[in-house]
């Protein structure tokens, strides 16, 4: 089906939920999937907490770098 | 601050790789424990107040009361309990640990692990078998009885043992352990028996009657869980190693007093970041349902903490007849792990796993950025005091303990960033 609509073969990968890929390898689609998620489940305050910390790790590294 | 965390969790990772628990003998609370006292009571997990204690904690304190001759009965107990008589601290803040309410007072005896490489000690209770407990919250008669027995069998008979046997390095103990399919936190089949090889030849070298070594042998062989009140402390004094360790965002402490959950890191020195406690997922006893279970309790997932218990489930299939789940969720358990953790033990090795390291060191950071909670697997305590255990299963600690330490870190480390 999937081939029909897209006038080739498909290949696929998959991000996030496992199964959309099941779906797609029962129509005999080739699919990877990747288990990925969003950084931090998606919390954004734990995300601008992280940042700080790598920001803060940049400039560490820079100024080992720098000596 | 020019820390790179990096090199900080490396040099965690590196001093908890390092220590070598040794078992070095077993005294009374009061005389080793720093900072003991006769009004103390120690407790497992974050710092607690009476008024905020579960059922099961309630219950400990209540039989210790009674058992130190502090009170008559359970009514004068609890009176005394409420009052500013009695003080109450964290093992964790007393270089010990306790498993599930692991309520300690002055006149019970503790193991004694002393690391080989500088001389530190950890403590702990010893372990009292299943069922009806003290440290599932049962305070009954029987209950005192048999921790008045081993105050004054037990302990000495192996208190008298241990400088006649071989000397026991709890970590080499412990690694053959997991490759005999335990875990050491809710499997210690092989650790106890491993032990018991080693004390055997020593205990009926001792001068005690032949009738009191016979029962303090038959009462390690009748408790599976024996060894676990030494892979508890074990487990702590290879942690209290990456203490406190500038910049490191390490975990250091992961535990439960069956109110609240509580973690340590390394870099953010003596603090608790607290969350509420779970209710444990699992296999319980015939006659209870969830409705009984108290939520998650003890200091027993510094087993995890150091890679072992939830952590290495791969290397004891067998466990998930105890705590529930399938073999395959034991490895998945494991494997999944290492995403937090920095570092794989040199020597917990998992054999099913071509003797992967297990998963080492637990970095704040991953938890956080990948949202992955650590894995525990644990006993399960009766909500209301002097029932005991009821089940085992499987339980995670609250995001918001490595949310909260998360923002200190920041707070503390990156404020001009």
């Amino acid at each position: 089906m999937l081939k029909d609509f897209f006038g080739k073969k498909v290949k696929v990968i998959n991000l996030g939920i496992a199964s959309f890929a099941d779906d797609l390898r029962k129509q005999g689609v080739e699919t990877i999937h990747t288990d990925w998620r969003p950084p931090a489940g998606g919390n954004k305050k734990i995300q601008a907490l992280l940042n700080k910390v790598a920001n803060w790790q940049s400039q560490v590294k820079s100024a080992k770098g720098a000596r | 601050m020019h820390i790179d965390i990096q090199q900080a969790n490396a040099a965690a990772v590196s001093a908890i790789q390092a220590a070598q628990p040794v078992l070095k003998g077993i005294d009374t609370a009061i005389n080793i424990v720093p900072g003991m006292k006769k009004n103390l009571i120690l407790h497992a997990g974050p710092p607690i107040t009476w008024q905020k204690m579960s059922g099961p904690m309630r219950g400990a304190v209540i039989g210790a009361l009674i058992y130190e001759g502090l009170a008559r009965n359970p009514e004068e107990a609890e009176k005394m309990a409420a009052s500013d008589k009695i003080e109450y601290a964290p093992w964790h803040e007393h270089d010990g640990v306790g498993p599930m309410a692991g309520v300690g007072t002055a006149s019970m005896p503790v193991w004694i692990l002393e690391d080989q490489t500088n001389g530190r000690k950890t403590f702990c209770t010893l372990n009292e078998g299943l069922g009806k407990v003290l440290r599932y919250g049962a305070f009954s008669e029987e209950v005192v009885t048999r921790l008045k027995w081993m105050e004054t069998v037990l302990a000495p008979v192996l208190k008298a043992a241990i400088p006649l046997a071989p000397q026991i390095n709890l970590k080499n103990m412990i690694a053959q352990a997991l490759q005999m399919g335990d875990e050491v936190h809710n499997r210690n089949k092989a650790a106890t028996s491993l032990l018991i090889r080693e004390l055997a030849p020593a205990i009926v070298k001792t001068d005690f009657p032949t009738a009191d070594k016979a029962k303090v042998l038959e009462f390690m062989h009748s408790n599976d869980h024996f060894f676990l009140n030494l892979s508890m402390p074990a487990a702590k004094m290879m942690l209290q190693a990456a203490e406190w360790i500038e910049g490191s965002t390490i975990v250091t402490t992961m535990c439960r007093n069956g109110t609240e959950f509580g973690i340590r890191v390394a870099g953010l020195k003596d603090r608790w970041f607290t969350g509420p406690a779970a209710i444990v997922k699992g296999l319980l006893f015939p006659g209870f349902t969830e409705e009984d279970c108290n939520p998650d309790i003890g200091d027993s997932a510094i087993t995890e903490t150091c890679g072992l218990g939830g952590f290495s489930m791969a290397a004891a299939p067998a466990i998930v007849k105890f705590v529930g789940g399938t073999v395959n969720d034991a490895m998945n358990f494991t494997r999944k792990m290492y995403e937090i953790t920095d570092g794989e033990s040199q020597a917990f090795q998992i054999p099913n796993m071509e003797f992967r390291g297990s998963p080492l060191g637990i970095n704040l950071l991953k938890v956080c950025e990948k949202n992955i909670l650590p894995q525990i697997n644990t006993g399960i305590a009766h909500k209301n005091a002097g029932v005991g255990q009821v089940g085992a299963g499987l339980v995670n600690p609250p995001m918001k303990c490595f949310e909260d330490a998360l923002e200190a870190y920041v707070e503390k480390y990156c404020k001009d960033e």
